[in-house]
C-alpha cells in the first residue's frame, strides 16, 4: 500500500446558498481545491452525498459535476453512508491512491438542503434511520437522537445544562471561522432558556441544516511536495457499521461503531487517544459528540460530558473539538459534514487555521458518523 | 406507503410478531432471519405479549412529512417484557407524565396519515398499563 496525502483544499462558505445550484457548489469547492493544489484535472471524483435524490430530484450526481467542471471521461462516482457519506467518499479515494490505482484524486462532499421545507428536510434527515421500524413510528433522526440523551442523563446523572460547554464552544470557535454559518457566540443562559425541538435536545443542541461543499485533492507522499507545500498525510482511515436502528444495539449508549473504527484506526497509525492533538466530532447533537469522546477513549463512560463541563474542549484544552465550530455552528450540509471536517483538520495540520489554531499541532483526528451510529468514519491525519 | 409495503410488515405492525432463535432462544423483534447475539439462521416466528417498560422518550415538536397533523407526540424506546427494545409513539397519556421506567402494552393506532386521499397506515403505540 502506498502513504497517501492531501495535496489541496478548497471549501463553500456553509449557510443558504439560494443563488447557487448542487452541482455549482459541489464545482466550486472542487475548483478552488484544484487551485489549492496547482493541479488541473484529476484521474477521479467521488462525491460524497446523502439527499440529492429527495432533496433535489438529482441523482447520477458525481458525472454531473465531473462534466459541469470540464473533466469529461474521468472516473467518477457518488458514495452514500447517510451523514457519513463526506467522509465514506474520502475513504474510497484513499483506497485508490493507496492502490496504486490513481495518482490524482478528488473527494468532494456536497449537499444542498435549504430550497426545501422544514418537513421535507426532516422526512429527507430520517432517512439514515430505519425506515420501516423507526421513521415508520413517527421517530425523526433528532427524536432518536433525544432519546439517547434522555437515556445518558438518566443513566448518568447529568441535566439539559449540563451539555452547553458543546454548543458554547462550538459557537465561540465558528466566530473564527469565515465559512462558518453561524459565527455568533451563544451564552449559557441563551442555552439553557432554548425551547425544545426533540425534548431534551433543543435548537442548541442540534445542528442546522444547509448548504455547502468541501473538497480535498489526494495524491501518493512520495509526490506530494509537487502540488502543495504543506502536504498533510493521511496516517489512518478507518470505517465500521453497526446497527441502523438505535433499538436493536446491545446498549444504545455504545456507540460501537464509533469504537471498532477508532481503534481500528489507532492500531493502524501505531497511536492512542493521548497521542492526538484535536479531535472533529460528530455534533449533529451534543450528545453524540459525549458518546464519540467516550466511544474514542477520550473520556469514560459518562465522561464525555465532564469534559465539556471542565473546558477541556475548548482551543487550548485538553482535547480541543469542533475547532471550527463544527456541525452545530459552521453548519451541517449534511453529506459535506464528514469533508469539512477533514479539511478542517488539514488547516489545522497546514497552520493554517487563523485565529483557531490549535498551537503545535501534529496529529488531528476526524469522526463522521451516519444515522445515529449505523456508519463511522474516523481519519487521523499528520503534519508531515 | 405503498400498498404492498404495507401488506408485508402487517404481522409485525398489527400483532408485534417478531422471531424466537432455536439455537440460543433470544426474542427477536423485528424479524431479521439472523440471530444478531449468535448469528445462527432464526426464522420460528414468534408473537410478543405486548407489555414492557419505557427506556426514554422525547416529545417531538419538528416532525417529518406525514406526521405533523399529531405534532407534538411522543416517542419512546420500549424494553419488551421478553428483552428487546422496540421504538414507537406512546399514546392515551400527557406528555408531562411519560417517566423512564413506566409500565406500558401495545395498542393499534393510526401512525400516519398520506395525505387526505391517501392511505392511513395503522400499527402498533404503546399506552400505560391500565390497573
Amino acid at each position: 500500500m502506498r502513504d497517501v496525502s492531501i495535496v489541496g483544499l478548497g471549501q463553500t462558505p456553509v449557510g443558504e446558498h439560494w443563488d447557487t445550484s448542487l452541482r455549482e457548489l459541489g464545482f466550486r469547492a472542487l475548483e478552488s481545491a484544484l487551485k489549492d493544489a496547482k493541479a488541473e484535472r484529476v484521474e477521479a471524483l467521488y462525491v460524497g452525498n446523502m439527499l440529492s435524490g429527495h432533496l433535489t430530484g438529482q441523482e447520477h450526481i458525481a458525472a454531473l459535476i465531473a462534466d459541469f467542471a470540464g473533466l469529461r471521461g474521468i472516473e467518477a462516482i457518488k458514495i452514500e453512508a447517510a451523514c457519513a457519506s463526506g467522509a465514506a467518499a474520502l475513504r474510497v479515494g484513499y483506497a485508490m491512491v493507496a492502490g496504486g490505482l490513481a495518482d490524482l484524486v478528488a473527494v468532494v462532499g456536497v449537499e444542498k438542503m435549504t430550497d426545501q421545507a422544514p418537513e421535507t428536510v426532516t422526512a429527507a434527515m430520517s432517512m439514515g434511520v430505519d425506515a420501516d421500524y423507526e421513521a415508520m413510528q413517527g421517530l425523526t433522526h433528532m427524536g432518536v437522537g433525544a432519546m439517547l440523551m434522555r437515556r445518558y442523563m438518566h443513566e448518568h446523572g447529568f441535566k439539559r445544562e449540563d451539555f452547553a460547554n458543546f454548543a458554547i464552544t462550538a459557537h465561540a470557535n465558528a466566530a473564527g471561522n469565515p465559512n462558518a454559518m453561524y459565527r455568533s457566540p451563544i451564552s449559557a443562559r441563551l442555552f439553557n432558556e432554548a425551547k425544545p425541538i426533540a425534548d431534551p435536545i433543543s435548537m442548541f443542541d442540534s445542528a442546522p441544516a444547509a448548504d455547502g461543499a468541501a473538497c480535498v485533492i489526494l495524491a501518493p507522499t512520495e509526490i506530494a511536495r509537487e502540488f502543495s507545500d504543506k502536504p498533510v498525510r493521511i496516517r489512518a482511515s478507518a470505517v465500521a457499521t453497526d446497527t441502523v436502528a438505535a433499538d436493536d444495539r446491545r446498549d444504545p449508549l455504545y456507540l460501537e461503531a464509533a469504537a471498532i473504527s477508532a481503534q481500528k484506526a489507532f492500531a493502524a497509525a501505531g497511536l492512542g487517544p493521548d497521542d492526538i492533538d484535536l479531535l472533529e466530532t460528530h455534533d449533529a447533537f451534543t450528545i453524540l459528540s459525549a458518546l464519540s469522546l467516550e466511544a474514542c477513549g477520550f473520556a469514560p463512560r459518562g465522561g464525555g460530558v465532564r469534559l465539556a463541563q471542565n473546558g477541556e474542549i475548548g482551543l487550548r484544552g485538553r482535547i480541543p473539538i469542533t475547532t471550527m465550530g463544527g456541525l452545530k455552528a459552521r453548519g451541517n450540509p449534511v453529506g459535506a459534514a464528514g469533508l469539512y471536517q477533514i479539511v478542517e483538520v488539514a488547516q489545522q495540520m497546514r497552520g493554517d487555521a487563523g485565529v483557531n489554531q490549535v498551537a503545535n499541532a501534529r496529529l488531528g483526528m476526524a469522526q463522521n458518523i451516519g444515522g445515529t451510529g449505523g456508519t463511522v468514519v474516523t481519519t487521523i491525519l499528520e503534519r508531515l | 406507503m405503498e400498498v404492498a409495503r404495507y401488506w408485508r410488515t402487517t404481522r409485525q405492525r398489527y400483532q408485534l410478531v417478531g422471531e424466537v432463535c432455536p439455537n440460543c432462544s433470544g426474542k427477536i423483534f423485528p424479524p431479521r432471519d439472523v440471530c444478531p447475539t449468535c448469528e445462527k439462521e432464526a426464522k420460528t416466528p414468534f408473537a410478543f405479549s405486548g407489555v414492557g417498560e419505557v427506556y426514554s422518550y422525547s416529545t417531538v415538536y419538528q416532525a417529518a412529512a406525514g406526521y405533523e397533523k399529531a405534532t407534538p407526540y411522543t416517542v419512546a424506546m420500549i424494553r419488551l417484557a421478553e428483552g428487546p427494545l422496540v421504538s414507537a409513539q406512546l399514546t392515551d397519556i400527557d406528555d408531562k407524565d411519560v417517566a423512564i421506567g413506566m409500565p406500558v402494552e401495545m395498542v393499534t393506532r393510526v401512525l400516519r396519515e398520506d395525505g387526505d386521499r391517501g392511505m392511513l397506515v395503522y400499527g402498533y403505540k404503546f399506552r400505560p398499563v391500565m390497573v
